[in-house]
């Protein structure tokens, strides 16, 4: 029966080491497959991966959507990652050495722990049910005798996490929800040990069992959803494995990020981003530095310049002397900063939290006046102990314990269904307060595309042939907007670092770069021979799903806000296109927080959406935060849920689920709450049985879970 | 009553059985990857277990 507590929602289930899923080969890589889905693409994974030269194994894990990979000769990672993408699935390296580090002792622990409170407390009741259905005398002692000798090893052992957890809240001073359970289950196992002892009829061994049991469930669903979520940021933080390309003495060697020095000399290629901070000693390049201060026009470079890591060379190879290195750089600075910006944040206490700062002390009460009372008024110790114990059992916080784990692990694996990882616990309760929503524009609403409508077809064919192999980024989004169109025959095809491209195309030069190369205006334009160059015009393309997300999202009263650190003409375009009334342009980042702490101030809960790292600062700003899974690292450590797909579509139904989530959080308390409130003045006036008490509890678990489960269909 | 003497251990015996099983699938890393292990057995596709 414990064993359907493993999977409610098959969110991961990542336990035991990855070495265990290939056994054969000597070296493991290990790729994430963001898109697969079925037994026909593990199939043909596995089959491609084992068709390669040198590859031993391959076996995909479907619900970590991972493979790992196992090689007895070395085959680079590269390689493999071009196999797949010709099989058509899309791969990305992770980096074995951050996911060796969640083996979960814990989680399997709490299993063992709940799969032996299980089996206690299935034997326990097969015994308990005789009793309460009629057993006396020597038949009654006997059963109470068998379940003392099963429950109280069995409780030892699986209650453990609570002792500890009670214990240390303890010494702390402070009283948790950990404190009230442990309480419980250690006076129910002493008063049914000494009424075993003096043959006394009530044993609540079965009650203290059944506790067990249930707030075990709780408690792993809370770790596994946990875990998902630890995971899965060392999954985001693990697909940049950071390899950089050495020179020392003329020598060109790729060494870990980590073993690079102060002084080292680092050779960036075209498309390659910077690692460290330092100055440019050779080369001549354009850097994209839109990472750090979000503006996304290249800046020329050469020797001398500095640069700083996290930026993106873009034209022209360069060698650079490191300065700074490892956590040091700008980059990491700022991914401390993000750190420090979101500690703020995790100060907002959880629904459960708060309960429990009420529920402890209130119960704890309720049993010491029970006990008091019954003293006074009828003088017998023993049933004064029985009845604190009965109003203790009763009140302890069974249903609450599960309230929230079982709401949000439901949750967070629908959402994981749709494409959208949730990161953080509270993410789901802080989410369903959110009434405004602010947008970054590049990169979350739009990708930029290329318009070739002002072209004709001879030059479109030709600006094809020139870009289709290029790097840059605007030559990518130009080759891009072109793909249908056929390359035109070009010979001789020069990349000049901050200027273009030129090729000679029927005996005649034809070149596409800046205006200033061309000698026209600004902009990007191509010129065939002789001819008056032509503008290429640029503009950014609206994201798939991106329009019905904005319509989806005022539809339900949320006040839609967009802020771009872009120029005004294009944002206003976008606005006007999405029916966005309120957006500002040409917004740094610090305007990007200040326009949301302003939000804050004025009352709304702010929801921030966006890419950049220019964006990161407001979002750990923003009450809550999505980012997709294109978007910087440091971006996306500071949102609470990343979005994996590239349509935006899954988001729509976001905060409807987050809003049902809470929703179920609080129909769990009030449900828990209502069945106290039947059962403790039976507990306190002295009728309650161990049956009773077995049943109360064991109602209200249920039906909380069932209730959680809920969030599977409709919201 | 005295049926009870054997069909107490027989039932302990049973659930203990169940619950060595159920450690022994735990420790053998089965619940590793429940979603694809659920595909696969419906695949027909003759691919030879890796020989370990």
């Amino acid at each position: 029966m414990s064993n359907t507590a493993a999977c409610p929602a098959c969110i991961g289930l990542p336990e035991g080491p990855l070495e265990k899923a290939a056994s054969n080969g000597t070296t493991q890589v290990v790729l994430s497959l963001p898109g697969i889905h079925c037994v026909a693409c593990i199939n043909a994974v596995e089959r491609a991966l084992r068709a390669m030269e040198g590859v031993a194994n391959a076996r995909v894990n479907l619900s970590m959507k991972r493979v790992t990979v196992g090689t007895n000769q070395p085959v680079s990672p590269e390689a493999m990652i071009d196999t797949l993408e010709l099989a058509g699935f899309e791969a990305r390296l992770l980096d074995t050495s951050l996911l060796g580090a969640e083996t979960d002792a814990y989680g399997r622990g709490l299993m063992t722990r709940l799969a032996v409170s299980g089996f206690a407390n299935m034997n326990i009741m097969l015994l308990s049910v005789a009793v309460w259905s009629g057993a006396v005398g020597a038949t009654m002692h006997m059963f109470h005798w068998i379940t003392a000798c099963i429950a109280i090893p069995a409780l030892l052992y699986s209650a453990q996490p609570f002792f500890d957890s009670g214990w240390r809240s303890l010494k702390a001073g402070r009283l948790n929800m950990d404190v009230p359970i442990s309480l419980a289950i250690l006076l129910a196992s002493g008063i049914s040990l000494y009424e075993t002892l003096y043959s006394g009829r009530h044993s609540y061994f079965d009650a203290a069992v059944t506790l067990t049991f249930f707030l075990l469930i709780g408690r792993y669903l809370d770790h596994r959803s946990r875990k998902a979520a630890a995971s899965a940021a060392a999954q985001l933080s693990a697909l940049e494995a950071p390899r950089v390309m050495r020179l020392r003495d003329g020598v060109r060697q790729m060494v870990d990020f980590g073993d690079l020095g102060v002084g080292d000399l680092v050779q960036v290629l075209p498309g390659g981003r910077i690692p460290v901070d330092g100055t440019i000693t050779d080369g001549e390049s354009q850097i994209d530095r839109s990472l750090l201060t979000g503006e996304s026009r290249p800046i020329p470079a050469k020797a001398g310049a500095s640069v700083t890591a996290g930026e993106v060379n873009m034209t022209g190879p360069l060698t650079i002397r490191a300065a700074t290195v490892g956590s040091d750089t700008t980059l990491r600075k700022m991914v401390t900063m993000v750190d420090q910006a979101e500690a703020v944040r995790n100060k907002y206490t959880a629904a459960a939290d708060r309960a429990a700062a009420i529920y402890a002390p209130v119960v704890h009460l309720l049993a010491l006046v029970a006990f008091v009372g019954w003293m006074l008024y009828s003088g017998d110790l023993r049933l004064s102990l029985n009845i604190a114990v009965a109003v203790l059992i009763i009140t302890c916080p069974c249903a609450m314990g599960l309230a929230v784990p079982a709401v949000s692990t439901t949750a967070a694996g629908r959402l994981f269904r749709a494409g959208l990882l949730v990161k953080d616990g509270t993410a789901l309760e802080r989410l369903a307060e959110v009434d405004t929503v602010v947008f970054d524009k590049t990169g979350t609403l739009t990708m930029p595309a290329a318009a070739r409508d002002a072209l004709d077809a001879e030059t479109q064919s030709v600006a094809r042939a020139l870009t289709q192999n290029a790097t840059h980024p605007v030559s990518q989004a130009i080759a891009a907007s072109l793909h249908e169109i056929t390359p035109a025959p070009i010979t001789a095809q020069q990349e000049h670092p901050g200027k273009g491209l030129s090729a000679i195309y029927k005996g005649r030069d034809v070149r596409l770069g800046s205006g200033a190369w061309l000698g026209a205006g600004r902009g990007t334009y191509i010129q065939i021979g002789d001819c008056k160059p032509q503008k290429i015009t640029l503009r950014s393309e609206l994201r798939e799903g991106a329009a019905d997300l904005v319509r989806g999202w005022q539809q339900i009263g949320l006040a839609v806000h967009l802020v771009s650190g872009d120029d005004a003409d294009e944002t206003g375009t976008i606005a006007a296109q999405l029916g966005i009334s309120e957006w500002t342009a040409e917004a740094a980042p610090e305007d990007k927080i200040a326009y949301i702490n302003a939000l804050t101030q004025a009352g709304a809960h702010v929801l921030m959406v966006g890419d950049g790292l220019n964006d990161t600062g407001a979002l750990a700003a923003a009450h809550a935060s999505v980012s997709p899974a294109t978007a910087a690292d440091a971006s996306r450590a500071a949102s609470d849920i990343v979005l994996l797909n590239d349509s935006l579509a899954p988001l729509i139904e976001l905060p409807a689920v987050a809003r049902a989530a809470k929703a179920r959080i609080m129909e769990n308390f009030t449900i828990s709450t209502m069945y106290n409130v039947v059962a403790v003045p039976i507990a306190l006036a002295g009728f309650a049985t161990p049956l009773i008490a077995s049943i109360a509890m064991s109602a209200s678990s249920i039906t909380v879970l069932l209730n959680a489960l809920r969030l599977k269909g409709r919201v | 009553m005295n049926v009870l003497v054997f069909l107490i251990p027989a039932s302990l015996i049973l659930g203990g059985l169940g619950l060595v099983a159920f450690l022994w699938t735990l420790k053998s890393n089965q619940y590793e990857d429940l979603d694809g292990d659920a595909w696969r057995i419906l695949s027909d596709d003759d691919t030879p277990p890796p020989s370990s």
